[in-house]
């Protein structure tokens, strides 16, 4: 055996073992059955995520590929679900599977809502382009085997397609019920040119969760997604977003993570088309018992087009925060405007910040900047606060929460991104009467 | 009302004495001025006094109304009625200066066991005092001091004074960086404050800030100690003949 056969030896033994935990689906269509018999091929040759690989470095895989998944206890609490107040198109999951009952009826104008299982059914079905495919592209140049392993296996999810402006958010909520619970949700968002839709996620899930969303984003189109991680604090996560972005398209991603033992957040994003647009953004606070990593692989491959990385991360009592943020400029490109910037306030010395940015620029004409800071919270601004009149605690939390806002900042719609801010304020203010 | 008696003060970090012995009293009703040259102490002197860290009191007392300052937390040296405006007011990204006034104005109200003031009153009062500094509702709007030139910073102190309405204020070179006409607003507005109850202490470096807030006693400071007291002629000594004739008069 060599010493590569050796690495991988016990990385293909969790892809085997995962594999065999999630039944194989039955009675697809044929576009179905080959595109998760690739994933699975994908997963079973380069193995399950293992903590020597390149982009595991700074996360331990660990808990989200153990088998059986790890216990977590349910978040008791009576405040009102985030985003509650919005009018919006409820589509309810417990603990990983879809609750009609507890679901408002998909009807929305320019939008067709769907059941995963549905669509996979279907023989021809727009879904067919997409499903696995954005995907299996975005296993290059770095593997991505969760996302596989749910392209494989994943029987629960929604199919959207907008081809008009949606009129209100199609909201996507999922209740964490069991101690126990692994869920495994995929979702496949088509928008056709010229549509626009808000997509909201919010809650825990499950104990553990695998979410993986494949987004196309045609022509002139506009996706908006603001998700909600759920606060219970044992939950692990792997998240996945790959989006393929058209001519003049608008793509924006805001992620609040609160609490979780393991969160593992994948944005991957490719501009094939001119003059695109795409934010991703997060704010995540963690106090203790908490690691969060944020991943994002951002491809310029038209020109003209703007990304944006803000992402922004409190930690407290030895919580951990991880970044690991790319840009590639392919070299036709031009004119490509790429933005980074990963920031950690660090409230003690126990807790960390990992950061890894990376620019990789083939194209001459193009304006990419990255920056990425640690820090404590400002002494001279804190002085100025308490010199007025503010007491220290009180304007601590006014310093944590105006750290956040630049990432916040990027949810356009303001009522969603005050409702964000009014759960980082109960949540900083929790942490002052501790 | 201002009362320090024999202050030491050195940096916490270095062991370097800063202020070797500060005698300063000032009453209700009063406006005092302390001038000197670079590194006399004058600001730290401000800083002692509104509680930044960084400083040991080695020795000598402050009291406000008789009541030790020197042991209290920032926070309750301004609920007590200290107000200090800023050399360089400080950039707050993603606080926007109303909301920070009125938290520190609730705050402050709050400590005092007053009842905290409404939004709409607030806004009332802010709007009333903001006009006669010519401050606009754009910079209200505004993060703290984000963007603002130097006279918009030094304005919005002076805002922050007026409607925080503290007994105590001290002005820590509230004239530098500002043009003629940004000097008089700012002028204006603190002689707008001047009350029976309520007393200035306004640090210096030149004589011209005080052609218009005129002061009642003028004070020189050299190496950590006050060396010369006297009337507003004393500020004209200094434009004069400068700091360097004063201290070999007093040397």
């Amino acid at each position: 055996m060599t010493a590569v056969d050796r690495r991988l030896a016990p990385k293909l033994d969790a892809a085997a073992a995962l594999l065999a935990a999630w039944p194989e689906p039955r009675g697809e269509a044929g576009w179905a059955q080959v595109a998760r018999a690739r994933a699975e091929r994908r997963l079973a040759e380069r193995g399950a995520p293992g903590r020597r690989d390149e982009y595991w470095r700074f996360t331990d895989p660990t808990g989200l590929v153990a088998q059986p998944a790890p216990a977590a206890a349910v978040l008791v609490t009576d405040e009102a679900q985030v985003f509650d107040g919005v009018d919006q198109l409820r589509l309810v999951f417990v603990d990983g599977v879809f609750a009609p009952e507890l679901s408002d009826k998909p009807d929305l104008a320019g939008v067709e809502i769907q059941s995963l299982a549905e669509a996979v059914r279907t023989d021809i079905h727009w879904a067919r382009e997409l499903f696995g495919a954005l995907e299996a592209s975005g296993q290059t140049p770095v593997d991505r085997p969760l996302a596989s392993l749910n392209t494989a296996r994943a029987v629960e999810g929604v199919a959207i397609r907008v081809t008009g402006r949606a009129t209100r958010p199609v909201s996507l909520v999922y209740v964490h019920r069991s101690e126990t619970s692994d869920a495994m949700l995929r979702h496949l968002v088509r928008l056709e040119a010229g549509a626009d839709l808000t997509l909201l996620e919010t809650g825990a899930a499950a104990a553990r969760l695998n979410v993986a969303m494949e987004v196309e984003v045609a022509d002139g189109a506009a996706f908006h997604h603001v998700r909600a991680q759920g606060r219970d604090h044992e939950r692990r996560a792997a998240t996945a977003i790959f989006a393929r972005l058209g001519r003049e398209s608008r793509f924006k991603s805001f992620t609040l993570t609160a609490n979780g033992r393991l969160t593992r957040n994948e944005c991957v994003l490719e501009f094939t088309g001119d003059d695109a647009i795409a934010h991703v953004a997060g704010a995540s606070v963690g106090d203790g018992d908490f690691h969060h990593d944020d991943t994002v692989f951002v491809t310029h491959g038209a020109e003209r087009c703007e990304s944006r990385q803000v992402f922004k991360k409190v930690l407290k009592n030895g919580a951990v925060g991880v970044f690991q943020g790319k840009i590639l400029v392919k070299p036709a490109a031009q004119k490509t405007d790429g933005y980074q910037i990963s920031q950690a306030l660090l409230l003690d010395e126990a807790s960390q910040f990992l950061a890894k940015p990376e620019l990789e620029i083939y194209a001459d004409d193009v304006k990419c900047s990255h920056g990425s800071t640690v820090g404590a919270v400002d002494p001279t601004a804190l002085f100025y606060l308490t010199s007025r009149g503010v007491p220290r605690a009180e304007a601590e939390a006014l310093l944590v929460l105006a750290f956040l806002d630049e990432a916040i900042a990027e949810i356009e719609d303001e009522g969603l991104a005050d409702d964000v801010r009014a759960r980082l304020a109960a949540w900083v203010a929790r942490r002052r009467r501790a | 009302m201002l009362k320090i008696e024999n202050l030491h003060v050195s940096l916490e970090e270095e062991a370097k004495a800063i202020l070797k012995g500060v005698d300063l009293e000032v009453r209700a009703g009063e406006v005092h001025a302390i001038m000197g040259p670079n590194g006399s102490g004058k600001s730290t002197l401000s800083y002692v006094l509104a509680g930044r860290d960084g400083y040991e009191v080695t020795e000598g007392s402050a009291t406000l109304d008789g009541a030790d300052l020197l042991g209290l937390e920032p926070e309750e040296r301004a609920a007590a009625g200290l107000f200090l405006a800023f050399q360089y007011p400080v950039e707050i990204p993603g606080v926007g200066n109303m909301t920070f006034l009125r938290t520190a104005l609730n705050a402050q109200r709050k400590a005092r066991g007053e009842e905290e003031l409404n939004a709409a009153d607030f806004l009332r009062l802010v709007r009333e005092k903001a006009k006669a500094l010519d401050v606009d509702a754009d910079m209200l709007k505004r993060p703290v001091n984000v963007g603002f030139s130097g006279g918009e910073k030094k304005r919005n102190e002076i805002l922050q004074m007026a409607v925080l309405e503290p007994r105590m204020c001290i002005l820590d070179e509230t004239d530098s960086g500002l043009d003629v006409d940004a000097m008089k607003l700012v002028a204006a507005g603190v002689n707008a404050l001047r009350a029976q109850d309520r007393a200035f202490l306004v640090i210096t470096h030149y004589q011209r800030l005080l052609d218009h807030i005129v002061p009642d006693v003028v004070h020189i400071m050299a190496d950590g100690r006050i060396v010369q007291s006297g009337g507003p002629e004393l500020a004209l000594e200094v434009e004069t003949n400068g700091y360097a004739g004063i201290l070999k008069s007093v040397a």
